[in-house]
């Protein structure tokens, strides 16, 4: 054998590609996991088409999954894979525009077979015909060599065929020095139960592992040391499942049962998934009949005094904008969390983007604004959902949470927080009449109005003495009682804006990453492009350029500061994933020449885009 | 367990402050009348009262009960107070809707709520027209209907509400009308008893845009020939002299018959608890408008697990399983690691 020497890198880019029944995001997901716990740190972007299963071998059908570890902080999963491993010639050719020169390709020649290659669209095969020239290739027999592992184990060809993408997984961990306990432990757990698909499985990540150990095909392998961490208990967390546990935490902080009303949509669905599960904490969950029902549901449930929680995405919001409505005229605590995806229509469902930030704002009748809060990267949402919640329940009012495909789908470590400092949520139920009468008896006015937050009374049903009515009809100030007079209901629109403008005293001033304090560009976000941002400001940092970051928490109202924030630089740049929404308000609202960057492709910015987009408006200063 | 005595009120003690504004004569004040008269009987607490509503005439209702009360938006009542009776199982939560409401923009939160068999006390008013829109046909206005919308007479085919509730296997269902107030509240009581959905089509004469709709049968001189009453035990007998009644022809489908006919062997005894829901369908089916003799009474009364006691259930038997929900425990359930 010989003995081969081990590289150290400081990061690097897996991409596996391969059919959507090729099993890419188990074996993305697994490779993740075993960085986790060797203490990389790492990021992940799932990416995978819309149908379940795509016809086969066709480009439509392409699922892949990018995961970057690092021996370093990293806040995006990379702009472009350092090593590409495809399962058949679409997964190839679906990548090569996102390749650069000298990307290793690990290749799975078996599936290189005439009628593949027809079907993922070449003339000629890849493999042969010198267009992989500027790459290196390993072409590797996956399929068959499965197949052999799967036979030891008593498994039918066409069956063992489908153990293939742990092979992948094997040569991969061998390659990048991965840990193999954690794996197998993995696949005893999930497949136990099926003695002989566990066996197949373990032969072929076995095989896989022991293929780069003998075959002399690779020079080297490669080490990507642990990253240096606080000191901490770390998940690697996906941005649904932070915030279904965002959600739980501020349930409890605020000492409310949660109802959950949702419909499935995705990307949101895994959020319904993991609240469902939770029922330990009093969660109730119920899949409603349509969007509105959800939203419905869980409005008639804050109603009644519980934590009132809905979520969907882009077409479910428009949807809710009814009962939106009707939630801002009932000023009643309500979350409703929006996992954006491409639009407009079904669009591009499993596709990330960031365009619905003008239908939060402005996506319904009336004058009816409501806070929206955005999360900037999968582990901040937990955050975000708590400061969702409490903002809903201090100021009764329905508020936006908006994440993405991308945030919702994506994990990275995270440093659990210490629960017990997390701190309470007053939701201050009404317990007795808060009005006296001229002729002195007490009353209970629902719309009597709180001189500081101007939050109305949370009155559940129950309180004896308390009984009242509210509707969407417009309501008397202080009486709630239906009124149709044209001078209170402009003091109502009023009310309800001053409330909402109000919550920028109670929520922190924009922070502004600026080293020196005398750079000129402010390049200024929200939501998922946090990551990207990052990577393109410190990028040019590293070129000895000044450039100043922000990104926003709240959308609506904003920090205090931020017109401040604004005129300090000459020149503010937005990057988005939409045709300029956030540049669009900032324009409006502080009248500063606010530049877009828009990108609308299905995938976060690359930190290389963000780069020239600061290098072009520094240049132009 | 201490038992808490129910405090004797009247009428005036569910009334509210509010001026009613539905237009003299409407029948939605012999209704309220009703429900305002009957509630100091059913041994509830105002406070644990809600009525919920959506859009229409109907709608209003809540603003003159002197409960808790929620007047939302059209049609979704239903879901608006599944979510409230499912958190909230200590509470006696009413739906007050209307036919354009109930089966029109809200049909399909209606159904949903019936087969899941929320504990919701339903009652549809229908009047077969839209009245706060001022005179549209409503998805139970008869076949060419002339209104406002329908100058040459409306093309739809209405809906049954009966029929509608029955074939989404409501586990309660009854019809009354406005102009018998103690049929309503035995109705509307007995709905109130009933643990689950309960639905109630309220046959309701809208004066100023459809006045006149039922008195085919509901006036005092036509009931006894136009209205059969449906009694649960008894053979379905109608008529002055009870010389008419509902039979089963040999072909399975149910006909009125004079009783000489068949014989009263023949005629069919009501049973309100049978599971399937064929012959109270059947039933339904009897009359496809208020133009011929037309059941009123229970149709359906079965029982079947209410929707948040199963949802509350699953909850108390996590919870005895896994214990408290503990937040660190939650936060570590998928592999963690230290870093020291």
């Amino acid at each position: 054998m010989t003995t081969r020497q081990t590289e150290q890198l400081d990061r690097v880019v897996i991409r596996f590609a391969g059919d959507s029944g090729d099993g890419m995001q188990l074996t993305g997901d697994r490779f993740t996991a075993s960085s986790a716990t060797l203490g990389n740190d790492l990021a992940t972007f799932p990416d995978f088409p819309a149908e379940i299963r795509a016809p086969a071998g066709t480009l439509a059908g392409v699922s892949a999954f990018q995961v970057a570890i690092s021996d370093h902080e990293i806040s995006t999963p990379g702009d472009a894979p350092t090593v590409l491993v495809a399962m058949n010639p679409a997964g190839l050719k679906a990548n090569m525009g996102v390749m650069e020169r000298g990307t290793t390709l690990i290749i799975n020649a078996d599936a290189f077979d005439e009628r593949s290659i027809t079907k993922a669209g070449y003339a000629e095969n890849p493999l042969t015909d010198g267009s992989l020239n500027q790459f290196t290739v390993y072409e590797v027999p996956m399929t068959s060599i499965t197949k052999e592992a799967g036979k030891e184990a008593g498994v039918k060809p066409r069956d063992a065929e489908r153990s293939k993408n742990f092979f992948a997984l094997g040569l991969v961990s061998w390659l990048y020095t991965r840990p193999t306990d954690a794996t197998l432990e993995w696949i005893h757990s999930k497949f136990g139960g099926k003695p002989q698909v566990e066996d197949a499985n373990t032969r072929a990540f076995r095989a896989g592992y022991d293929f780069g150990e003998t075959a002399e095909l690779f020079d080297a392998r490669y080490e990507v040391r642990p990253s240096v961490f606080a000191p901490g208990d770390y998940v690697n967390v996906s941005g649904n499942t932070a915030l279904s546990w965002g959600l739980i935490a501020a349930a409890k902080m605020a000492d409310l049962p949660m109802f959950l009303g949702s419909y499935p949509i995705t990307p949101a669905s895994d959020i319904l998934h993991e609240l469902s599960k939770r029922k330990e904490f009093g969660i109730r969950t119920f899949q409603a009949e349509d969007e509105i029902a959800g939203i419905g549901a869980a409005l008639g449930a804050a109603y009644g005094g519980s934590l009132g929680v809905t979520t969907t995405s882009g077409p479910g919001l428009a949807l809710k904008g009814e009962t939106l409505g009707l939630a801002v005229s009932l000023e009643l605590p309500l979350v409703v969390v929006n996992i954006q995806r491409g639009g407009p229509s079904t669009g591009l469902p499993t596709k990330t983007e960031q365009s619905d930030l003008l239908q939060a704002m402005y996506g319904r009748h009336g004058e009816a604004p409501l806070p929206i809060v955005a999360a900037k990267s999968p582990s901040d949402c937990f955050e975000a959902a708590i400061e969702a919640c409490r903002i809903a329940v201090k100021y009764r009012t329905p508020v936006i949470l908006l994440s993405d495909g991308y945030l919702g789908n994506g994990t990275e470590p995270w440093k659990l927080p210490d629960t017990s400092t997390l701190g309470t949520i007053e939701a201050n139920f009404a317990t007795e009449p808060n009005h006296v009468k001229e002729d002195g008896t007490a009353v209970f006015w629902p719309y009597l109005r709180d001189a500081d937050t101007l939050a109305r009374p949370w009155a559940p049903p129950g309180v004896a003495g308390l009984e009242h009515r509210i509707g969407g009809l417009e309501k008397a100030d202080g009486t709630g009682n239906v009124s149709y007079d044209n001078v209170n209901h402009e003091k109502m629109v009023h009310l309800r804006q001053a409330k909402v403008d109000g919550i920028a005293n109670d929520i922190a001033d924009l922070e502004v990453d600026d080293e020196d304090g005398d750079a000129r560009l402010l390049v200024i976000g929200w939501g998922s492009t946090w990551g990207s941002i990052a990577a393109g400001v410190q990028r040019t940092r590293a070129k000895g350029e000044k450039v100043a970051q922000a990104h926003l928490r709240h959308l609506n109202p904003f920090p205090k500061n931020l017109g401040e924030v604004l005129r300090r630089y000459d020149k503010v740049l937005v990057p988005e994933m939409n045709l300029g929404q956030l540049s669009r308000m900032l324009r409006a609202e502080f009248l500063v020449d606010a530049q877009s960057l828009s990108k609308m492709q299905g995938s976060p910015f690359r930190a290389a885009e963000i780069e020239a987009a600061i290098a072009e408006q520094l240049g132009a200063l | 367990m201490t038992t808490v005595e129910i405090p004797l009120t009247t009428r005036k003690d569910w009334s509210s402050d509010q001026e009613v504004k539905w237009c003299p004569g409407c029948g939605d004040y012999s209704i309220l009348a009703a429900v305002q008269m009957l509630m100091p009987d059913l041994g509830v607490r105002r406070e644990k009262t809600v009525f919920v509503s959506g859009i229409g005439c109907a709608a209003r209702f809540p603003y003159y009960m002197s409960t808790y009360g929620l007047h939302s938006i059209h049609g979704r009542a239903p879901a608006i107070a599944t979510g409230l009776a499912t958190s909230r199982p200590d509470l006696d939560v009413w739906v007050v809707s209307g036919d354009g409401d109930s089966l029109s923009i809200g049909g399909n939160h209606l159904i949903h709520a019936l087969r899941r068999n929320v504990n919701l006390n339903i009652l549809m008013f229908n009047n077969q027209i839209y009245g706060l829109t001022k005179g549209q046909y409503s998805p139970t206005s008869e076949e060419g209907k002339i209104t406002k919308s329908t100058p040459f007479g409306s093309l739809d085919h209405p809906f049954n509400p009966i029929s509608v509730a029955i074939g989404a296997e409501a586990t309660f269902v009854a019809r009354t009308h406005d102009m018998d107030r103690a049929h309503m509240q035995e109705m509307f009581r007995r709905a109130h008893e009933h643990k689950g959905a309960s639905f109630v089509e309220v046959y309701q004469n809208c004066n100023v845009f459809n006045d006149g709709a039922f008195e085919g049968i509901t006036a005092k001189d036509n009931r006894s020939e136009m209205l059969i009453n449906l009694r649960h035990g008894e053979p379905i007998l109608f008529g002055a002299d009870f010389d008419k009644g509902v039979t089963r022809r040999a072909n399975g489908e149910l006909a009125v018959v004079p009783v000489a006919e068949v014989g009263l062997d023949n005629i069919i005894i009501h049973d309100v608890h049978r599971e399937d829901p064929a012959l109270a369908f059947a039933l339904s089916r009897l009359s496809t408008g208020p133009t011929m003799p037309t059941p009123i009474g229970v149709f359906r009364d079965v029982e079947r697990a209410e929707y948040g006691e199963l949802m509350n259930d699953q909850v108390e038997a996590t919870k005895a399983k896994r214990g408290d929900g503990d937040l660190n425990a939650l936060l570590r359930s998928n592999s963690f690691w230290t870093v020291d």
